[in-house]
């Protein structure tokens, strides 16, 4: 059954930077691109690689050969071994968009006081009312 | 549509039971090479480098993906290049991955390229000593291979009489981007000593000779030389066998490593279909090629093969011959295969067992 | 169905309406080129005597068992390939060919001088016009060029666009480069243009070494090698870009033995997964661009059991579209007429004979209606 679950602090994480967090037995990749958080499952779909340690790359496209045009900055995690690039907001591989792809998590930012007790399991997090959380649904 | 997804539950149940046959060990700064490097070559590494067949001196010139051509994830806490801290490889690969026995692969300096000969010859002296100093010494799970300096035959012969009675050593290593293709009779001495000190051969990817490394020319992108090396492999085996080393040296065993798997069942039959049309220029040949592959030359597994499905994969091992095939991680290389994921298909447990473990320890005589 | 449709016709009905596109005619000598050079050229041949030359490609020695099948060979001591009537008796005549496709590997394009391996090429296109498509109406040619030089290579092709019995543009697989480099481009676009696929035939200038191991000692192995450099031209034309600038193109594959392609697939595909984004307009694997763009001629398929081969290609390419029917005449590959296995599907079997050259070569059709025209 699907549950939300507290996983962090927004100010636990900056930009650019990721956390690996493990809910339910799962673990899960939370990154900060640019203020904006993503939920990934941690492994490769390919070969178990732990997917919270490789690269964060921006998406690389070409009109035509020689012509590289980039955007994104950091959306995509590039695998630390193989290289397979996963969007960050879909879980999908660039590759084989259909057919690979890593589990990719509902994520939240909700302030402490919108939280409402019992609905959240939130062991390690006693939540204060100032704080944003970031809220993942597993 | 479907989702490829790791299926945990069934890899836990395996308890893995491994023999790495490539694992690359890296020096954290070259002077861990002093104590066993004469001081003339010392001061010769220091003052003019590396002198290769190719544009850079330190580096390649078709850069990697990866830097260090490495996992990202092998960077050592404590600083240095990946495959430089034997806590590391313990904690990150033998322990987790089961690995009873692991092959060290230096590529380092690359001697056996090297155009000063003498140079060349004592950095394979340094660095054959340097492996059982550094790693095999503090960890029983390594062995060490011996690197020769295979353009100085002479060399390279008195280095395999060396080492050949040490049990920390259990094969010679050569690139096989050589001067001349490795079948041409110069290097025939190597194999003779090879045969006389019972160590197979391991040609693994690498060296430079100057050559394009393709049969098309020089490759712009890294993507066309990384495809390349499975091409230069399959020129490395058709001069062993169409040069009459196997028929010479009928004892003689060979692996290719990391040269990749597919192209082995077609390039037999590419040779046999072409050597029963063209047999007189060959007359030392008494059998057809296949035969010759098939008695003599071992394959490791790492990049493993993906093809479209698990049944391509399966009948391509039936095609080479499970007995063949050697696993290897290629550890911390980039293109690293786990072995509880690299084969894409439903295996038994003894077919398993058989390719992660049985048949290197068949093929290295361990334990 | 699986049907041995075979089984039912006789032998020499087999391969009626085949499309044959790996003929090789010979050039019996300089002065069948004499008439095509213009006078500097003529008095250059005189001066250096290049008619004394022997062209032959070290690729294929003129005496080697696999340049000439035995049974294929001219009395007199003429050049296999030599004689169009010959070549009529025993493949066009015999299989009852609808077209068939003349590759000549006479050395005009090996030259190192760009200028004389132009003019030597422009000949030999002349000559092949004259010599074989104006006598037979069945024969269709690849344009020879020297590839060294874009621009004459480019205006080579022009001088040929309207006789649309030019249905290919001829290069070796081991020219002076890599087939993919930009450089090239020109020669692609205006093939691409004109509707002409790019033809690459085995065969080496020797420029560098035939492998990256280096120099091989004998001949057997310089032909295995020639799979290994097909294998790099095709990685070379995807990760260039090839196939994303020129969408239409096609390439053919000739005589580059056909069991290779399992293996490369699996490795191209996977390696691109990795190193895609250095190669960004590379946007789909390269099994799916060769099923788009790259055709293969059936001699030789290098298998024990060819029949197997060609059904275990066609479930790893997962296409029945890639393979066009072949005899590589008079190359030695195979004997009697089993230029294909017995027992293939018969769907399978319609395509590699005819329908799959025919969606390759758009000028080979429109080259009737042209004859038809002009008579």
């Amino acid at each position: 059954m699907m549950a939300r679950h507290i996983v962090a602090t927004v100010d636990e994480i900056a930009p650019g930077q990721r956390r690996l967090v493990s809910v339910n037995g799962r673990e899960i990749g939370i990154f900060n691109v640019d203020g904006e958080f993503f939920a990934v499952g941690n492994r490769c779909p390919h070969e178990g690689a732990s997917l919270c340690k490789g690269r964060l790359v921006g998406l690389v496209e070409a009109s035509e050969p020689g012509s590289y045009q980039y955007s994104r900055r950091g959306e995509l995690i590039r695998c630390p071994w193989h290289g397979w690039e996963f969007d960050l907001r879909t879980g999908k591989s660039w590759c084989e968009p259909d057919r690979t792809k890593v589990r990719s998590y509902e994520l939240k930012v909700e302030p402490g006081g919108a939280l409402v007790e019992g609905e959240l399991r939130a062991e390690t997090f006693p939540v204060s009312i100032e704080k944003q959380y970031i809220v993942v649904e597993v | 549509m479907s989702t490829i997804e790791m299926d945990r539950s069934q890899s836990a149940k395996h308890k893995l039971r491994v023999i790495d046959c490539d694992i690359h060990p890296a020096m954290t700064s070259w002077t861990e090479v002093h104590p066993y490097l004469e001081k003339q070559w010392i001061d010769h590494l220091s003052v003019y480098g590396s002198h290769l067949r190719h544009a850079f001196s330190e580096a390649l010139s078709h850069p990697r993906m990866s830097p260090d051509a490495a996992r990202i994830d092998a960077y050592p806490d404590e600083g240095g290049p990946p495959g430089s801290s034997l806590e590391l490889m313990r904690k990150q690969h033998l322990d987790p991955n089961g690995v009873q026995v692991g092959m060290l692969i230096p590529l380092r300096w690359n001697p056996g390229s090297q155009r000063n000969l003498d140079f060349g010859a004592a950095l394979t002296r340094a660095m054959n000593t340097w492996q059982v100093e550094r790693w095999v010494k503090q960890e029983p799970r390594l062995r060490a291979s011996v690197l020769v300096a295979q353009e100085d035959t002479e060399a390279a012969v008195k280095e395999i009489d060396a080492r050949g009675g040490d049990p920390n050593f259990t094969q010679i290593l050569i690139l096989p981007r050589t001067d001349e293709p490795l079948g041409r009779r110069r290097y025939w001495p190597i194999y003779e000593a090879a045969v006389r000190n019972n160590l197979p051969i391991t040609v693994h990817v690498g060296g430079t000779n100057g050559h394009p490394s393709t049969g098309g020319g020089w490759p712009s992108y890294y993507m066309e030389e990384h495809h390349s090396v499975a091409q230069t492999m399959q020129a490395v085996l058709t001069s062993l066998v169409f040069e009459g080393v196997f028929e010479r040296f009928p004892k003689l065993r060979v692996v290719i490593m990391e040269g990749g798997l597919g192209w082995i069942p077609s390039l037999s039959a590419r040779m046999d279909k072409h050597w029963s049309r063209l047999r007189s220029e060959v007359p030392h040949l008494k059998r057809p090629p296949s035969e010759y592959v098939r008695e003599q030359v071992w394959f490791s597994t790492q990049p493993m093969e993906e093809p479209g499905s698990a049944a391509e994969l399966i009948d391509l091992f039936d095609r080479i011959g499970w007995d063949r095939l050697l696993f290897s991680t290629d550890y911390p290389h980039w293109d690293f295969d786990d072995p509880r994921y690299a084969f894409k298909a439903n295996l038994s447990e003894a077919q398993r067992d058989q390719l992660l473990y049985g048949n290197s320890r068949n093929f290295y005589g361990l334990g | 169905m699986v049907g041995n449709r075979q089984a039912d016709l006789s032998q020499a009905t087999r391969y009626a309406g085949a499309i044959d596109c790996d003929l090789h005619p010979a050039v019996p000598g300089m002065s069948a080129l004499m008439p095509y050079l213009d006078d500097y050229w003529r008095e250059m041949v005189s001066v250096r005597a290049l008619d004394r030359l022997n062209l032959n490609l070290t690729s294929y020695p003129q005496n080697a068992p696999l340049s000439c099948r035995p049974d294929w060979t001219l009395d007199q001591g003429r050049k296999p390939g030599s004689s169009l009537e010959a070549m009529q008796a025993h493949v066009l005549n015999s299989c009852q060919s609808r077209y068939g496709i003349l590759n000549c590997l006479y050395g005009a394009q090996v030259f190192h001088s760009e200028d004389m391996a132009a003019a030597f090429c422009r000949a030999t296109n002349d000559w092949l016009r004259d010599e074989w498509l104006n006598r037979d109406s069945r024969l269709r040619a690849s344009i020879t060029i020297a590839a060294h030089n874009t621009e004459l290579a480019v205006a080579e092709i022009e001088r040929r666009a309207d006789d649309f019995r030019f249905v290919q543009v001829l290069m070796l697989v081991s020219g002076e480069m890599t087939l993919g480099r930009r450089q090239l481009w020109p020669i692609y676009q205006l093939a691409e243009r004109l509707g002409l696929a790019i033809g690459i035939h085995a065969g080496s200038a020797y420029r560098y070494a035939p492998t990256a191991a280096g120099w091989p000692s004998y001949y057997v192995e310089d032909y295995i090698a020639q799979s290994c450099a097909f294998e790099s031209q095709l990685q070379s034309m995807i990760s260039e870009g090839v196939f994303a600038k020129f969408p239409n193109l096609k390439v053919v594959a000739i005589e580059s033995g056909l069991t290779w392609l399992s293996g490369f697939v699996w490795r191209a595909d996977k390696t691109w997964k990795g190193l895609r984004a250095e190669v960004p307009w590379v946007t789909r694997a390269p099994s799916e661009i060769i099923r788009n763009h790259v055709r293969f001629t059936v001699q030789p398929i290098d298998a024990a059991d060819e029949r197997e081969a060609i059904l275990r290609l066609t479930d790893h390419l997962k296409s029945d579209k890639l393979f066009l029917f072949s005899t590589d005449y008079p190359h030695w590959q195979f004997d009697g007429d089993v230029a294909l296995p017995d027992g293939l599907p018969d769907p399978l079997f319609r395509n590699i004979l005819s329908e799959n050259a025919l969606a390759t070569y758009p000028r080979m059709a429109k080259a009737d209606h042209a004859l038809e025209v002009a008579e």
